[in-house]
């Protein structure tokens, strides 16, 4: 990988078969993103823009093509290595947020830390830190059902940077929000690119959401368009 | 233990799904200690047994009495210490449903055959001393409230009529197994209310050794002494003859084996059911930690922890029930038993075999939670 580079894909496919039919997805995908880009991936539902984010977050592998990431070549990592993996480098943000609705702000954020060797006392200096970034140090105590929807949100950001990871990927993050804290959500996003340097990689299809970005390329069934 | 916290938040997430799981849990180990506690009991008798004590019988029949001139040939016999003597009695306290374990014993030897009978000196010299006095067990003294002096009226059934004792001795077994629920009285006040043909014999001889490794040899010359007399006898270990009661009962044993194993294998299933809903439920959340880097294997122990931590609650519920009830009621089951107590053993197997049915029952959905892909589960949410 080229000195900056952070994220590389060469001619990635990606297919799935539904009983006898074979499903393209994705078709010779080629992508750089350098470190402390802010990049939006935009196209219409069913172009494939969630799943080229899945295979650069490695929580899916292609069927052809390499994918180069924080440089690691995902497809040659077993799952469990890549779990490793995805814990040291990458921090998801769902649209849904995807918090856990049994355990609090707190102990949420906590998450990804619980995989590391830190002490306990040095996971609650992360978490606090993190919970204070997003501004929600005073709901650490609250459970998901008791925060506003962007609350959630920001706690989801909030789990995705606590253990530092290289690169951040947002499928949607505000999608579910209405335009206040859609804004307040993508502000937060900014931030930690421009003050924190953060890689972001952020799929939407609000043209607003993207503005905010640096850059944006657009996926049209399965093609980058250029 | 950092992850003990997220398997505790999600036990107490579905609250009604989880206090009935572990209800039906405690409810399986309770019957199951129960079953098991009834063949402990049946053992105890056994346990108690001591090898140094050989029982001396009528060989055809433990109906059939011995006469009371064997004693001192008895006595004369190599390596025998000391021989006593007693009745079975057989009667009931007021209503025939409170059957009681009696023995008329010969009281100048019964201490020496029966060490494990705790007494002070001063009520044993008044049991001693007195034609009409008893010795009540422990057990006795708290279900009926006797105290020492009382007269306690028994109805006989095979010496028939009313038998005024007076409690002159409490006793104490010296360990847990001693039957502390029998009346013991003397056997010479038994013997002279008989009418002449009946006097002078008696139901079955102890006899006290020095050594356990004596009993074969004792036990053959007692019986070649007799072997040709009216009343021959059969001569055993006390646990021998105690297991001789116990096989009168049949297979009971395998019988309550499978009863016990039948119940837990129904539990096991509810469980695994409801690990599986569970499972079902958590698919997003399960995928969400996968992609926050949790492995496969770290997922399967978190679900299987999960159905550990459920079945083991569900355990010690159930067992500590079991110990707590049997411990605080005195359950003899119509004097069938004299020491029903749920024995730490008991309890301890009750408890392995909750964490078992836990792991057998968190197995499948573990696997399949630990199997799971992320990218598919994910998008069936979205």
């Amino acid at each position: 990988m080229k000195n900056g580079e952070l994220v590389r894909l060469r001619n990635v496919h990606k297919r799935y078969r539904r009983e006898q039919n074979e499903i393209r997805v994705l078709e010779g995908i080629n992508l750089d993103v350098k470190e402390g880009d802010f990049l939006a991936l935009m196209g219409p539902s069913g172009s494939g823009k969630s799943t080229l984010l899945n295979l650069i977050g490695g929580i899916d592998k292609p069927t052809e093509g390499e994918v180069w990431v924080a440089g690691e070549s995902l497809g040659s990592l077993s799952s469990n290595a890549l779990a490793a993996w995805r814990a040291r480098h990458v921090g998801f943000i769902f649209q849904l947020y995807n918090l856990i609705p049994v355990l609090t702000a707190y102990q949420n954020v906590e998450l990804p830390l619980l995989l590391t060797r830190l002490s306990g006392k040095e996971r609650r200096e992360r978490v606090a830190l993190a919970l204070r970034l997003v501004g929600l140090e005073d709901r650490a105590k609250h459970f998901p059902r008791q925060l506003s929807g962007g609350e959630e949100q920001r706690i989801a950001i909030a789990r995705a940077i606590v253990a530092d990871p290289t690169l951040l990927v947002a499928d949607e993050p505000t999608g579910d929000l209405d335009a206040k804290n859609a804004d307040e959500i993508l502000t937060l996003l900014k931030r930690l690119n421009e003050e924190m340097g953060k890689t972001i990689i952020m799929v939407t299809h609000d043209p607003h959401a993207a503005q905010r970005a640096k850059a944006t390329v657009h996926l049209e069934k399965g093609v980058l368009q250029s | 233990m950092k992850y003990l916290r997220y398997v505790v938040a999600h036990l107490a997430r579905a609250k009604r799904r989880t206090f009935l799981t572990v209800s039906s849990i405690a409810l399986a180990l309770f019957l199951f200690c129960t079953l098991r506690t009834v063949m402990t009991s049946f053992d105890a008798a056994l346990r108690a047994s001591d090898d140094t004590r050989l029982v001396v019988r009528h060989a055809a029949s433990l109906v059939f009495p011995l006469p009371l001139a064997y004693r001192d040939r008895l006595a004369q016999i190599q390596d025998v210490e000391h021989v006593g003597y007693g009745n079975w009695f057989g009667g009931f306290y007021q209503d025939p449903k409170n059957q009681i374990a009696e023995f008329a014993v010969d009281v100048k030897n019964f201490f020496l055959i029966y060490p494990e009978i705790l007494l002070p000196a001063d009520q044993r010299r008044a049991f001693e001393g007195e034609r009409t006095a008893c010795l009540i067990g422990r057990g006795l003294a708290k279900k009926y409230g006797w105290k020492l002096g009382d007269v306690v009226p028994i109805t006989g059934t095979i010496y028939p009529g009313e038998w005024r004792l007076t409690v002159r001795g409490i006793y104490a077994g010296k360990t847990e197994d001693i039957d502390e629920n029998t009346i013991f009285f003397n056997w010479e006040y038994l013997n002279e209310s008989m009418p002449d043909v009946r006097k002078n014999w008696v139901g079955i001889y102890w006899l006290r050794l020095h050594s356990a490794s004596l009993a074969p040899a004792v036990s053959d010359r007692v019986d070649a002494m007799f072997q040709n007399s009216p009343q021959p006898t059969k001569t055993e270990t006390e646990k021998a003859f105690q297991a001789g009661f116990l096989s009168m009962m049949g297979n009971v044993s395998m019988l309550l084996t499978i009863l016990g194993s039948a119940i837990v294998f129904a539990i096991m299933l509810v469980t695994v059911n409801t690990m599986l809903m569970a499972a079902r439920e958590r698919t997003t959340e399960i995928a969400v930690l996968k992609t926050l880097g949790f492995s496969n294997r770290l997922i399967l122990m978190l679900v299987g922890a999960e159905a550990v931590l459920l079945s083991l609650a569900g355990g010690i519920v159930g067992s500590a029930a079991a110990y707590v009830i049997f411990r605080n009621i005195d359950f003899t089951g119509g004097g069938m038993f004299a020491n029903f107590r749920v024995l730490p053993e008991t309890i301890g197997f009750g408890l392995l075999l909750a964490v078992f049915l836990g792991l057998l029952s968190g197995l499948v959905p573990a696997i399949q939670a630990s199997r799971l892909q992320i990218a598919g589960a994910l998008r069936k949410v979205a």
